[in-house]
C-alpha cells in the first residue's frame, strides 16, 4: 500500500494569466483508491489533464514510477500505464461496444503495417487476443450482452460502464475516473462503487474525481480536496468530512443547497 | 434526335461510364481517407495519381522492356504472361504511389503539425539550399554537395523555429497542399525524359470484345478497370473493418484526441492513411494507362479534381460515399455528353455536383469515414 505510484510534485499550471493549479503536490500509492474533490473550477480536471499528459505543467514535475511524465508523448501515457475516462463521454459512437475495448487493448500490441495486410499467423493471433480479453472486460462491467451493438445506440449507463472496460483495456496501473457517477441514478451509483470496489480487488489502482460526496466517501480509502487551485486537505475521508476548511470550501455550500 | 442516340447507346454508355467512374472512385477513396483523419482536403492526391501512371510506365517500358510496337504491331501478350505483366505493372504504380504519397505527408504535412519534427527539417533544409542554388549554378552534382552541406544549420533553424509550438492554421495545410501539388507535377514536365509532352505507355492487351450484354459489346480493358477496381475498393473496405491499423484508423477519423489518449500512435495511422489513398491511386493509375495508354505531367489535374467532386458529390470521408460518387459522376458524364455533346461533360458534373449539394451539403452518403462499413 506505501509505494508511490503516481507523484505530484509542486504542480503550477497557468493557461496565460490564470492559475487553474498552484503548487499542487499530491501522491497516488499502489493499491488505493484516491478521491479528489472540490466545488467546480477548482482545479480537478485540470488536475487530471495534467497527470495524462493533455497539458504539460508550467512548473513542477509529475512522476509515474519515477518516470517524468513531460518527457512523454501522449500515446507514450498510455504504454507506461495510465488510463482515464472522460467527464463528458468520448467514446467512438460509430464502432461497436467490443471494437471500442480492442481500440483500447491494440494499445498494448505491436502494430506491424505488414502483419496487417498479410495477415500472419501472429497477427490473427492477437486480433483473437485483443477480441477475447475485450469481452473479458465487457462481461467484467456486466454489458456484454450489448456487445456488437454501436456505442451511440447504447444506454447511458452502458455509455459510462464501456468507457471505464475501455480504458481498462490499455491495461494501466492507474485508473483515472473523470466522474463516472454523472448521471446516474441512486440505484446505478451503488453499482458503480461496487464496480470501483470490484477494479480495485483486481490490481489496479483508482483515482476518482466525483462531485457525488456518496460516492466518493463510501470507496476511497484517501480523499484529496481542491479549492481555487490548491490542495485544501488530504486525508481519511472521516477526517476530510470534518475538516472545517473543506466544509467551508465545499461541503458547507453543498449542504445549504440541498 | 439526341434523344434517340442515348437509347441506342445507353449501355455502351453504361459500360464506359462505370469504368470511367472506377477510376474517379478509386482516386476519390484517397480524397476521404486523409479528409476522414485529418479533415485535410489533399490537393495534392492527383500528383500522386499522376507519380503512379509513371510508376505503369516505367515498369512496363523499363523493367519489362516492353517497346511500344514491336515489328510494327502493339506488343500484344496473352494468357499467364499479360496476367503476370498486368499485376507487376499495378504493384509497381502502387508502389510508387504509396510511397509519393507517405512522402508528401512526411514533407508537406507533418511539418506544418508542429512537432519539432525532425524528418520534416532536415528535407525541407535540404530543399530549400537545393532549390536555392540551382538559381546560381546550374550543375546537379555541385547542388546536392551544396544543399548537403547547408542541410545541419538551416535545418536546425527550422527545428528551433517549429519547436515554438506554433500550430499552423487550417489556410496553411491548403497551401501547402496546392504548393506540393505544382511541384511534384512540374517537377515531372521539366526534369523527365520528354518533358511536358505526351508518353505512349505499352499496349499488352488487345482490346477486343470480352463478350456481349444487352446488345453492347463489353470491351475488356473496360472489365477489368470495373472488375479491379472494385475487388480493390472490397480489399481496403476489409483493411478498414477488420485489422487493428483499420481499427485506429476509423478511431481516429472519429476522435483523434481520445484515440491519442488511448494509446494509439496517431502519427503511425496517418502514415497509413496517406499510404492507403496512394495505393487506391496506383491501382487507378495503371488501369487508367490500361484503358487510355498514355499519360502526361499534368494527366492528375482534371480526373484530380473531378475525383475530388466525386467524393463530395457521395459525402466525403464516407468510403461508401467514394463508390458512389465516383460511378454515379462517371455515368452521369457520359449520359450528359451523349444528349448535350462532349465539350459539355465537365460542365454536367459540375452542375450535378451544385445540385446534389444544394439539397444535401454533406453528399449523398454523409460525412464520417467512420460510418463507412461493408
Amino acid at each position: 500500500m506505501s509505494e508511490v505510484l503516481l507523484d505530484f510534485n509542486n504542480v503550477t499550471m497557468q493557461f496565460g494569466g490564470v492559475t487553474a493549479l498552484n503548487e499542487v503536490s499530491l501522491q497516488i500509492k499502489q493499491g488505493e483508491i484516491l478521491g479528489l474533490i472540490g466545488p467546480n473550477g477548482a482545479g480537478k480536471t485540470t488536475c487530471f489533464n495534467v497527470m495524462t499528459g493533455v497539458y504539460a505543467p508550467t512548473l513542477g514535475t509529475v512522476s509515474f514510477e519515477g518516470k517524468n511524465l513531460a518527457k512523454l508523448k501522449r500515446f507514450e501515457i498510455t504504454k507506461v500505464g495510465i488510463a482515464r475516462t472522460f467527464q463528458n463521454i468520448r467514446l467512438f459512437s460509430e464502432m461497436t461496444a467490443l471494437e471500442n475495448v480492442m481500440v483500447g487493448a491494440d494499445a498494448r500490441k505491436k502494430a506491424s503495417v505488414g502483419g496487417a495486410i498479410l495477415r500472419t499467423s501472429r497477427q490473427r493471433h492477437e486480433e483473437k487476443e485483443s477480441r477475447e480479453r475485450s469481452m473479458e472486460l465487457l462481461q467484467f462491467m456486466g454489458i456484454s450482452d450489448r456487445a456488437e451493438t454501436a456505442a451511440r445506440n447504447l444506454p447511458y449507463g452502458y455509455q459510462r460502464r464501456l468507457e471505464i472496460a475501455r480504458a481498462l483495456a490499455t491495461e494501466p496501473k492507474l485508473l483515472c475516473l473523470d466522474e463516472p457517477a454523472a448521471g446516474f441514478n441512486p440505484a446505478e451509483k451503488e453499482e458503480l462503487n461496487e464496480l470501483i470496489l470490484k477494479i480495485r480487488e483486481q490490481g489496479y489502482t483508482v483515482l476518482l474525481i466525483e462531485h457525488d460526496m456518496n460516492v466518493v466517501m463510501k470507496v476511497s480509502d484517501r480523499v484529496a480536496v481542491l479549492d481555487f487551485g490548491q490542495k485544501i486537505a488530504d486525508g481519511l475521508p472521516a477526517d476530510v468530512r470534518n475538516n472545517p476548511a473543506v466544509i467551508a470550501a465545499y461541503l458547507g455550500v453543498e449542504d445549504n443547497a440541498s | 434526335m439526341p434523344d434517340w442516340l442515348i437509347i441506342r447507346t445507353f449501355w455502351e454508355l453504361t459500360v464506359t461510364g462505370l469504368a470511367l467512374g472506377s477510376i474517379y472512385a478509386l482516386v476519390a477513396l484517397g480524397y476521404t481517407l486523409v479528409y476522414g483523419v485529418l479533415r485535410l482536403i489533399n490537393f495534392a492526391h492527383s500528383e500522386i495519381f499522376m507519380v503512379g501512371t509513371f510508376g505503369a510506365l516505367l515498369a512496363s517500358s523499363q523493367f519489362l522492356s516492353i517497346p511500344l510496337l514491336e515489328d510494327g504491331n502493339y506488343p500484344y501478350r496473352t494468357g499467364m504472361t499479360l496476367i503476370i505483366f498486368l499485376v507487376f505493372i499495378m504493384l509497381i504504380a502502387m508502389l510508387f504511389s504509396g510511397i509519393g504519397a507517405v512522402v508528401l505527408e512526411r514533407v508537406a504535412y507533418r511539418p506544418l503539425r508542429g512537432n519539432g519534427d525532425a524528418f520534416g527539417a532536415i528535407v525541407l533544409a535540404f530543399l530549400t539550399t537545393f532549390i536555392v542554388s540551382l538559381v546560381f549554378v546550374d550543375q546537379a552534382k555541385i547542388n546536392v554537395i551544396i544543399a548537403l552541406l547547408a542541410t545541419a544549420p538551416i535545418s536546425y533553424a527550422y527545428m528551433r523555429f517549429f519547436k515554438q509550438g506554433r500550430k499552423a492554421p487550417r489556410l496553411a495545410f491548403l497551401i501547402s497542399a496546392i504548393g506540393a501539388s505544382t511541384a511534384i507535377s512540374e517537377a515531372v514536365g521539366v526534369w523527365s525524359k520528354h518533358g511536358r509532352d505526351q508518353y505512349q505507355t505499352p499496349r499488352l492487351l488487345e482490346k477486343k470484345t470480352l463478350f456481349t450484354m444487352f446488345g453492347t459489346d463489353v470491351r475488356i480493358d473496360y472489365a477489368i478497370v470495373i472488375v479491379g477496381a472494385l475487388l480493390m475498393m472490397t480489399a481496403l473496405t476489409l483493411f478498414v473493418n477488420k485489422t487493428r491499423l483499420g481499427r485506429g484508423v476509423r478511431a481516429v477519423a472519429q476522435d483523434a484526441e481520445t484515440s491519442r489518449i488511448l494509446g494509439v500512435n496517431v502519427d503511425l495511422i496517418i502514415i497509413v492513411t496517406f499510404a492507403l489513398g496512394g495505393v487506391m491511386a496506383g491501382g487507378a493509375a495503371m488501369l487508367f494507362t490500361l484503358v487510355y495508354d498514355q499519360t502526361r505531367f499534368n494527366i492528375g489535374f482534371i480526373l484530380g479534381v473531378k475525383s475530388f467532386t466525386a467524393a463530395v458529390l457521395g459525402g466525403i470521408g464516407n468510403l461508401k460515399g467514394a463508390l458512389l460518387g465516383g460511378l454515379l459522376l462517371g455515368l452521369v458524364e457520359n449520359y450528359g455528353s451523349a444528349i448535350f455533346g462532349g465539350q459539355w461533360k465537365d460542365v454536367i458534373a459540375f452542375v450535378v455536383l451544385l445540385v446534389v449539394l444544394m439539397f444535401r451539403p454533406t453528399g449523398l452518403l454523409g460525412e464520417s469515414l467512420g460510418k463507412a462499413r461493408v
